[in-house]
C-alpha cells in the first residue's frame, strides 16, 4: 500500500466572483521514501495540493475526495487527530525562510515546539534534541544558533531552520512548496541537496513543489505536471523530460531560460491561467495551446496512457512534433 | 540593549529641556502682566514695581528661565498665587486623584478590550465578531461626559450606589476612594476600549494572516494554541503603542470628567489656574504633564525592546 494516496482531491474556493474550482480531481499516490515532484505556475494547484495534504486549507474551501495517508482518510478526521500527524508525521516546508518563521522567538524554541508537542519531550530534552537538529542541518555553532533569533540568520540559515524544524519528529511525508524560491542559486542548492540527502537517509518520501524543472529534474523519480487545478501529465521524471508530451509541459520547457545560445527573447506562453470561478468547458489549456481545435473545448480530455506510468490529458498528442531537443542531457 | 536604553533616555532629557523652553516661551508672550494681575486695577504703579521686583519679572528672560528650572531641579516650584500655597504641595495633592483615576481607567480599558479584540479577531466575520465590532462603534459614538452624566443618573442618582462627584481623600480608606473614581474611570474606560478592541483585532487579524502561523498550524499547533503562543505577542506591538498614547490621554487630558464629578485632579487645577492666570501653578503643571507623557512614551519604547528582540542592539 502507498504511503499517500489522492484520489479524485476537489477544493472549492470562495471568491468575491463565486465559488472557484481550485483543485479538480487530482490523483497521485507516493510511496514510502519516494520523491515526487510537482511543477506548474502560479495558480495552477500546487500549494493547494500541499495545504490539502495537512488540511490546512484556507477558510470556508470546500473538499472532496479522498486523501489516505498511511490508511487513514485524513480528509474524514477531526481537527485534533490531524494536528497529532501535523509535523509529526506530515511535515511541511513553505516557500518563504523570511517569514515563515515567527520573529519574536528563538531558532532553538521554535525548533524544540514539535517535539515538545508530540514527543512529550522535556523543555530541556527538547532543547538538546533542537540543537541536534540544528547540527544536522549544518547550523553551525548549532548551540549558538539555537539561542539566535531568526533577525539574525540569513535567509539560508533560516531555510535550514525550517528544514530542522520539519524534521524533528522524523515525519514520514515531508511536503516542500518551493522550498528554494526565495534564496539565491547557491544557496537553493544547497538546501535542496540537504534537503533530498536527509529525506533519503530517513527514508522520508517527499513531495517536491517546485518550478524549477532542473531542481525537479535532479530531485525526483516521478514527476506531476499541474494546470487549472488538475495534473495535465504524470509519469517518471525522465519519461516526462523525454518526451514532453502535453502541450503544456513543452510550453513550460521552452520558457525555461538556458544558458546554451538560446536565440532572441525567452519563449513565453501567450495568456495566463484561467479564471478558476468561471472555467470554459473542455481542456482549461484550450484558450492558450497553439494545437486547440473545437474538440478540445468540447469535453474534458481523458488521461491518454503514453508510456509506461506515463500519462498526458490532451486530445491531440498525435499532432505533437517529435520531442527534438527541448532540454538537452534531460534529467541529470 | 544598553545602548538603546541610553539613546532612548537621552532622547527623552532632550524633549524635556525642548518642552520646557517651548512652555516658557509660550508663557512669555502671552500678554498681560502677573504683577498687575495679581495686584488688580486699584494696585499702584509703586505697587506693580514693587511685586515685578519680587517675581523678577524684570531679569532678563534666559535668567528667569534658569532660575525656574535651577528651582524645580531642587524641588521648590515656586509659590501660587491665586491659592497661596506651594506649587509642589498643590499639584502633589492632585496627583493624588488623577494618577489612579488614570490606571483604573487603563485597567478597565485593557480588561475590556483585550479580550473582546482576539476574541473578535478570532471569530473573524462570524456574527460574534459583528456584535462586538457594532459594540465598538457605539462606544466610539457616545460622548464620554454623556456617558458620565447617565451614569451619575443611574448609579448615583437612582441606586445610590456611588457618589454623584468630589473626591473624599486617601485618608479615609481604600474604598470610599475608589468608590469615587469608579464612575469616572468607566466613563474614561468606555470610549478607550472600543478604540482599544478595534485596534487589538485588526492587530490580531493582521498576524494571522502572517506566514509563521501557517507554520505554527504545520507544526501540529491547534489554532487556539497557536493563537497565545505565536500570535498574541506579535500583535502587542501595535497594541502596546495605542495603549502609550491612552495613558498618556488618560494622565494629561481627563479635564472634562473631571469638572463633570467634581473631582480635583490635575487638569481641573491646570484649567483654573489658566482661568486666575496662576501662570507659576500653569508652567509646572504643564511641564509635568509633558514629563509624564514623555515618560509613558519612554516606558513604551522599553516594553518594544521587551517584546521584538529585533529592536534590541546586541547580538548573542
Amino acid at each position: 500500500m502507498a504511503l499517500l494516496e489522492v484520489e479524485d482531491l476537489r477544493v472549492t474556493l470562495p471568491t468575491a466572483r463565486g465559488p472557484a474550482a481550485a483543485l479538480r480531481g487530482v490523483s497521485f499516490s507516493l510511496e514510502a521514501g519516494e520523491a515526487l515532484g510537482l511543477v506548474g505556475e502560479s495558480g495552477s494547484g500546487k500549494s493547494l495540493t500541499a495545504l490539502a495534504l495537512l488540511g490546512l486549507l484556507p477558510e470556508g474551501a470546500a473538499v472532496g475526495g479522498h486523501i489516505r495517508f498511511a490508511g487513514r482518510d485524513l480528509l474524514a478526521l477531526p481537527e485534533r487527530e490531524l494536528c497529532r500527524l501535523r509535523g509529526n508525521r506530515i511535515a511541511m516546508i513553505f516557500q518563504e525562510p523570511m517569514t515563515a518563521l515567527n520573529p519574536l522567538q528563538t531558532i532553538g524554541r521554535q525548533i524544540a515546539e514539535p517535539l515538545r508537542l508530540h514527543r512529550a519531550l522535556s523543555r530541556s530534552a527538547a532543547a538538546d534534541e533542537a540543537i541536534r537538529l540544528l547540527g544536522r542541518v549544518g547550523l553551525k555553532p548549532a548551540a549558538g544558533r539555537a539561542r539566535a533569533y531568526p533577525h539574525q540568520l540569513s535567509g539560508g540559515q533560516r531555510q535550514r531552520a525550517m528544514i530542522a524544524m520539519a524534521l524533528a519528529c522524523a515525519p514520514d511525508l515531508l511536503v516542500a512548496d518551493e522550498p528554494t524560491t526565495a534564496l539565491d542559486v547557491t544557496v537553493a542548492r544547497q538546501s535542496l541537496d540537504l534537503m533530498a540527502a536527509l529525506a533519503a537517509e530517513s527514508g522520508m518520501a517527499l513531495l517536491l513543489i517546485s518550478h524549477d524543472l532542473g531542481i525537479i529534474a535532479e530531485t525526483t523519480r516521478r514527476m506531476l505536471v499541474m494546470y487549472g487545478g488538475q495534473v495535465v501529465e504524470s509519469g517518471p521524471t525522465a519519461a516526462v523530460f523525454a518526451a514532453l508530451a502535453h502541450p503544456y509541459t513543452r510550453g513550460l520547457f521552452a520558457a525555461r531560460p538556458r544558458l546554451d545560445g538560446m536565440p532572441g527573447r525567452l519563449p513565453t506562453i501567450p495568456g495566463s491561467v484561467p479564471d478558476l470561478a468561471d472555467l470554459p468547458p473542455g481542456c482549461p489549456f484550450a484558450g492558450r495551446c497553439a494545437l486547440a481545435i473545437a474538440a478540445c473545448t468540447a469535453a474534458e480530455p481523458p488521461a491518454v496512457d503514453i508510456g509506461p506510468g506515463h500519462q498526458a490529458r490532451c486530445i491531440r498528442l498525435d499532432q505533437q512534433p517529435p520531442a527534438g531537443d527541448p532540454v538537452a542531457g534531460g534529467p541529470a | 540593549m544598553g545602548l538603546y536604553l541610553l539613546k532612548r533616555l537621552g532622547g527623552l532629557l532632550a524633549t524635556l529641556v525642548a518642552a520646557s523652553i517651548v512652555i516658557f516661551l509660550a508663557l512669555e508672550v502671552l500678554p498681560g502682566d502677573a504683577a498687575e494681575m495679581q495686584l488688580g486695577q486699584n494696585a499702584t504703579p509703586a505697587q506693580v514695581l514693587a511685586l515685578r521686583t519680587e517675581l523678577r519679572l524684570n531679569r532678563p528672560a534666559v535668567e528667569r528661565y534658569l532660575v525656574w528650572i535651577g528651582g524645580m531641579a531642587r524641588g521648590d516650584f515656586g509659590q501660587s498665587y491665586s491659592y497661596e500655597v506651594p506649587v509642589s504641595g498643590l499639584i502633589e495633592q492632585r496627583l493624588q486623584v488623577t494618577i489612579p483615576l488614570a490606571f483604573l481607567a487603563m485597567a478597565l480599558t485593557i480588561l475590556l478590550a483585550l479580550p473582546a479584540g482576539i476574541f473578535a479577531a478570532d471569530h473573524h466575520g462570524r456574527p460574534s465578531d459583528v456584535a462586538v465590532s457594532g459594540l465598538t462603534q457605539l462606544g466610539l459614538a457616545i460622548p464620554n461626559f454623556w456617558l458620565a452624566i447617565l451614569l451619575v443618573l443611574l448609579f448615583a442618582v437612582a441606586l445610590h450606589l456611588f457618589p454623584s462627584g468630589g473626591f473624599p481623600g486617601w485618608n479615609h480608606g481604600l474604598w470610599p476612594g475608589l468608590r469615587a473614581l469608579l464612575l469616572p474611570a468607566v466613563s474614561l474606560a468606555a470610549v478607550q476600549a472600543a478604540i482599544l478592541t478595534r485596534i487589538t483585532r485588526s492587530a490580531v487579524l493582521e498576524v494571522l494572516g502572517e506566514d509563521f502561523v501557517r507554520t505554527a498550524r504545520a507544526k501540529g499547533l491547534s489554532r487556539p494554541a497557536t493563537l497565545w503562543r505565536h500570535v498574541l505577542r506579535n500583535a502587542l506591538i501595535s497594541v502596546v503603542t495605542i495603549m502609550g498614547l491612552q495613558f498618556a490621554y488618560l494622565v494629561a487630558g481627563t479635564i472634562v470628567i473631571e469638572n463633570v464629578f467634581y473631582l480635583p485632579g490635575l487638569g481641573r487645577l491646570v484649567f483654573q489656574a489658566i482661568a486666575n492666570r496662576d501662570l507659576v501653578v500653569v508652567k509646572n503643571a504643564v511641564l509635568l504633564l509633558a514629563a509624564m507623557v514623555m515618560v509613558i512614551n519612554f516606558i513604551v519604547d522599553l516594553l518594544y525592546a521587551v517584546i521584538d528582540p529585533r529592536l534590541r542592539i546586541s547580538r548573542p
